[in-house]
């Protein structure tokens, strides 16, 4: 089985703007020809700055909006060629975790409840299972099979999450899009999420994609990344080539400003320009480092073979800096760390 | 010693009690040095700042010394203490959006501070107010001078409230997570121009944040806070070299890093259990020990921070760690 499980094919969505007295007044070009594929069980990051297009992206893949041109093929089946009672159907398979565990939650419904619904909806178990496969999907989660009578208030921001992660679980789904599923966190609570959502994607054999501008849980958890800038997508790849040996000026602009890098300088200047009139040519060439005359008239195409960019000096580039194995506290520090082993159940 | 803060606790009297938010939290700034204060949501960073500012809200009780250039602060009342703050202090926030004032252009923001502090004219006052824009990277300054909040940029927000904080010439600025809101490539903007800023006018910098990376790169020495109180103080690169808090060991170990871990791919990560405590219940004793893998018996008392090395103090039983390495 070789298929995708996921593809998306030249994929546009523009948002039109409206003036006060409502006329049309451009548009906000969120994504404008986006294609991937995200293969079986494998974990694929879309990357990129706020309003470069990601969490548009994942809603159009998974059908919540519709795109104005391009396809989504979910398991060899285009989605937008389904009719509403087929696509219902086909939601049981495709899930989404969201950003905010308080917002995600319906106050005024049990954890239990919350997690029992989609079990109804798609008349999963049959009726009077429901509870143990919820008590179930709690221990699955990390949380304990009381915690059903519970409500959403009751708990704190990582185990809302752990209950959003159980509700889009519930449904056994083939493919679960998490957008940005751990920045609303603290920071020790994150990496708790992150390493069930590790767990999650190992034993259940998930096909995910994760949505997040935190490139750190991305380079530990994704088999690929996608670099999106101004809607459309700069550079593709295995995670740990992209990472290692970035194509694309703006990839390595994103990896050397990641903090603790010990760069002090930044690597690129200026704001990313306005969605709703992109830049001619390349998009990044107002920002980039290395544009030339070409870059400001042509669009690159991302081109190459497993690993893409869409730079018209990808080849001529000087080679990135590399990531250097800083590890202040070396072998000490990770010895001490062994001892934070993630026990089991919580709550 | 530009700031020195002694055993600060400060109290709110909430519906549900009193809730004590800082608790004998104690460090100095000296001129062109940086200190970050680092530690998760909750941890009392932003009150740490909001007292150092005289910005208490009126459920606050504030006791222990804060000194600036030698003098007391918390005894002054709020009068005389807004007109030292004016002249000393700056802060740079979180959200420039809701420090500036929407109905006012950029320059006319930046215009005002020096007119009050400078005692300028108007005209004058608005040329150096474009000429400050400018001072702190904002292309086309003279227009962005005409400007109104919402047409700048997050970026360009944070950059006007950079110009407002220098306006003062302040002996020191807190930047209370003033890249929080902004993007990767626009935070590494930000924090290079403080620390250009830092390193031209000599000010002091309070720099608060959550991100252990940004302490690395840009900070001189470091308190990690827990739940209230200092868990750790250290000179930057001692913290990241030689960590004497379990919670700092456990933080370190919590963000993924870039370069892929020396687990890899899908690794457990280091973590914490738990989460942080209610401060209207704190737990006895160490703060930390419910969430700890070292607690003892001996954790139900408060352990106090200590100097384990000259400018290197943790607050733990189990200090120097080795020793439960070598167990
Ligand atoms: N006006 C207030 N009244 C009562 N409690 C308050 C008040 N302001 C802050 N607190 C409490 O004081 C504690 C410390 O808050 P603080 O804002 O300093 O945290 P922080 O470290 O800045 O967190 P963050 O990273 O989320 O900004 C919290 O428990 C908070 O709820
Ligand atoms: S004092 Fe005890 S509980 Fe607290 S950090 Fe040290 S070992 Fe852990
Ligand atoms: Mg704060």
């Amino acid at each position: 089985m070789n298929e995708p499980l996921l593809e998306l094919r030249d994929l546009r969505k523009h948002f039109p703007l409206r003036d006060a007295l409502g006329r049309a007044r451009g548009a906000v070009r969120a994504v404008d020809g986006v294609s991937l594929a995200v293969a079986r069980g494998t974990v694929l990051a879309i990357v990129g700055e706020s309003g470069c297009g990601k969490s548009t992206l994942g809603r159009l893949a998974l059908r919540l909006i519709e795109p104005d041109a391009g396809s989504v093929r979910f398991d060899g089946e285009d989605l937008r060629a389904l009719s509403p009672a087929a696509l219902r159907a086909r939601r049981r398979d495709m899930q989404l975790i969201f950003q905010d565990p308080f917002a995600s939650l319906d106050p005024r419904m049990t954890v239990g409840a919350a997690i029992a619904e989609p079990l109804r909806l798609h008349r999963i178990v049959p009726r009077g299972g429901e509870a143990s496969r919820v008590a179930e999907l709690l221990e699955r989660v990390g949380l304990r099979p009381e915690s059903a009578q519970r409500w959403p208030h009751e708990f704190s921001g990582g185990q809302r999450q752990r209950i959003a992660i159980a509700r889009a679980l519930a449904s056994g789904p083939r493919l679960v899009i998490g957008d940005e599923p751990i920045s609303a966190l603290d920071v020790s609570v994150q990496a708790q999420v992150v390493n069930l959502l590790a767990d999650l994607i190992r034993d259940l054999g998930l096909t995910f994609v994760l949505i997040s501008h935190d490139l750190g849980v991305v380079r530990h958890i994704a088999d690929r990344v996608a670099v999106m800038y101004l809607g459309s997508i700069v550079e593709e790849g295995a995670a740990a080539t992209v990472f290692a040996a970035p194509r694309h000026p703006y990839t390595r602009a994103l990896l050397a400003a990641v903090p603790g890098r010990g760069i002090k300088a930044p690597p690129i200047e200026g704001d990313v320009p306005s969605p709703i009139a992109p830049p001619a040519g390349c998009r990044f060439h107002t920002r980039c480092p290395h544009a030339e005359a070409l870059c400001r008239e042509q669009p690159p195409i991302l081109a190459g073979g497993d690993h893409r960019a869409a730079c018209h000096l990808q080849d001529r580039l000087p080679p990135a800096p590399p990531l250097q194995e800083a590890e202040p506290g070396g072998d000490r520090l990770r010895r001490l760390q062994a001892f934070f082993q993630p026990a089991g159940t919580e709550a | 010693m530009v700031l020195d803060i002694r055993g600060l606790a400060v109290t709110f009297r909430t519906d549900r009690g009193p809730l004590r938010a800082v608790d004998d939290l104690s460090f100095s700034v000296e001129a062109g040095r940086t200190l970050a204060v680092v530690g998760e949501s909750g941890c009392g960073k932003s009150v740490t700042a909001l007292a150092i500012m005289g910005l208490l809200p009126p459920n606050a009780r504030l006791s222990g010394s804060i000194r600036l250039h030698g003098r007391e602060m918390s005894t002054l009342n709020p009068a005389e203490w807004r007109r030292r703050r004016g002249r000393e202090l700056a802060m740079v926030f979180q959200e420039p959006m809701t420090s500036l004032n929407p109905a006012f252009t950029a320059g006319e923001q930046v215009a005002e501070v020096l007119r009050l502090h400078e005692r300028l004219g108007e005209r004058a006052a608005f040329d150096r107010a474009v000429a400050l824009l400018d001072r702190v990277r904002i292309p086309d300054a003279a227009r962005r001078a005409r400007q109104y909040p919402h047409q700048l940029s997050g970026g360009m927000r944070q950059r006007v409230m950079i110009a407002m904080a220098l306006a003062c010439k302040p002996r020191l600025l807190i930047a209370d997570e003033p890249t929080t809101a902004l993007d990767v490539t626009v935070q590494a903007q930000i924090l290079a121009l403080l620390d250009e800023l830092k390193r031209e006018t000599g000010t002091a910098v309070v720099l608060i944040t959550h991100d252990l990376g940004i302490v690395a790169d840009h900070a001189d020495d470091v308190v990690v806070m827990y739940a209230g109180r200092a868990a750790e103080r250290a000179p930057a690169a001692r913290l990241f070299a030689r960590p004497e808090h379990p919670y700092t060991v456990g933080l370190l170990g919590a963000a993924p890093r870039i370069e892929g871990g020396p687990g890899g791919r899908m690794s457990r990560l280091a973590s914490i259990e738990g989460t942080v405590p209610d401060l209207l219940h704190p737990p006895e004793g160490c703060r930390f020990a419910p969430r700890c893998p070292f607690h003892g018996t001996d954790c139900t008392r408060q352990p106090p921070l200590a100097e384990i090395e000259p400018g290197h103090a943790t607050a733990c039983w189990r200090a120097p760690l080795d020793q439960v390495l070598a167990a």
